[in-house]
């Protein structure tokens, strides 16, 4: 073998070795880039697999969620439940509240009324606080307080507001409303109370003043203030207690003043006998 | 809570016995009594008010020459004034609000209505507990 051939079969087997060295590379290059893709795919799967951890955590997460969700939907409509309850208390101790203060309303005139009417025993003052009242607390615009001559049977009108009492007739028992509700000892109120001009032959409430059965005189009432278009519960609380009471502290005042008279005519009889 | 002085000017004294029951159920107030507008201005005179009810119609000084006295009084011209009226008595109504009362009530008056009035003029809630 020459020399030449010599070099010729070392650059032949060097070549050859280039070309085994380049697959090799190429064969690592791609190597690498599976391993590389695998790598790939191994974290895409892993990403999967958190994914789907993530997924089944967040469904039981959801459930648990629908869970709740229901639970405070019942306890919403549990308070929901309480609130109307609370509600529908509240609307009835609002309603009770304002039948305690009508009430209560009611019960402070039946007092004042009742106060004021035994506060003296002059007969003048006695009139003038039933005329208030009936003013005050009735709301009376026209109206005359009638008492019983028990000698002559006849009702004379003694006290009154809105109508002269000269124009009032004297009453024998019996005769037209006053003289009825004198002789039955029952009251008279009118069924219907329009804003007609008040006549006095017909009133609207004609309440009789006893004490017990005995009738001692009538209250008639003809007008009413123009706001007050009925007469009200406390009206006829009123009237009732004027019945009685008015007729007491009449009948009371009548016998100090008559007893008054009296006693002074009494003092001046000795005045004159001890002189 | 502040007290507040009200002053109930009335000769009738089932009148003035309702008015004042009736203020008296506000908490932290004071109600003060008189028959006719020379005893009110004595009153007014003497005390710090932060209300006044009158009526219009009294022996000696009725409501509407109180009124006047009140307005021209540089002491006690703020003082809110409530007169008492009947619905009928739109003159007497309109004369006292013309000379400066500061709102009416008519009679026959609920007790509820005073409480109420008075509450809003006092500036107290609605609400104000009641004794």
């Amino acid at each position: 073998m020459t020399e030449k051939e010599k070099q010729s079969k070392v650059t032949q087997r060097a070549e050859d070795f280039l070309q085994v060295f380049k697959k090799g590379a190429e064969f690592t290059q791609q190597l690498l880039r599976e391993n590389e893709r695998l790598r790939f795919q191994l974290v895409q799967l892993e990403e999967q697999g958190r994914l789907a951890s993530c997924a089944e955590q967040a469904m039981r997460k959801v459930e648990s969620l629908k869970s709740q969700v229901a639970d405070l939907e019942r306890e919403k409509q549990e308070i929901l439940q309480r609130i109307d309850r609370v509600e529908a208390e509240n609307i009835d101790f609002a309603n009770r509240y304002v039948e305690i203060e009508a009430e209560n309303s009611s019960l402070a005139n039946l007092y004042i009324a009742t106060y004021q009417l035994h506060s003296t025993l002059d007969f003048r003052d006695v009139l003038k606080i039933i005329s208030e009242i009936i003013i005050n607390l009735i709301g009376g615009e026209e109206f005359a307080i009638f008492l019983l001559d028990e000698n002559s049977g006849t009702l004379q009108a003694m006290a009154g507001e809105g109508i002269d009492l000269r124009h009032f007739p004297v009453y024998s028992l019996g005769e037209g409303i006053a003289g009825g509700v004198a002789r039955s000892g029952e009251s008279f109120f009118a069924e219907v109370l329009d804003a007609a001009p008040s006549d006095i032959d017909a009133p609207l409430a004609c309440i009789p003043l006893k004490i017990k059965d005995r009738v001692i005189g009538v209250l008639a009432v003809y007008k009413l203030f123009v706001q007050k278009r009925c007469f009200d519960d406390i009206d006829y609380e009123l009237f009732t207690l004027l019945a009685g009471h008015a007729a007491t502290a009449i009948f009371a005042s009548k016998l100090y003043s008559e007893s008054e008279r009296k006693l002074t005519t009494i003092q001046g009889f000795l005045d004159l006998l001890t002189k | 809570m502040a007290d507040h002085k009200i002053l109930v000017v009335e000769d009738s004294s089932i009148m003035r016995q309702l008015l004042v029951m009736a203020l008296r159920r506000i908490s932290g107030v004071t109600v003060l009594e008189a028959s006719d507008g020379l005893e009110a201005l004595k009153t007014i005179a003497n005390e710090d008010l932060s209300l006044v009810f009158s009526d219009v119609n009294m022996p000696g000084m009725d409501g509407l020459k109180l009124v006047r006295m009140i307005r021209s009084d540089k002491r006690a011209c703020e003082i809110p004034i409530v007169m008492v009226t009947t619905e009928g008595a739109k003159e007497d109504r309109d004369r006292a609000l013309a000379l400066g009362a500061t709102a009416y009530i008519s009679k026959p008056v609920q007790g509820a209505e005073v409480i109420d009035t008075a509450c809003r003029l006092l500036g107290l809630p609605a609400g104000t507990p009641w004794n």
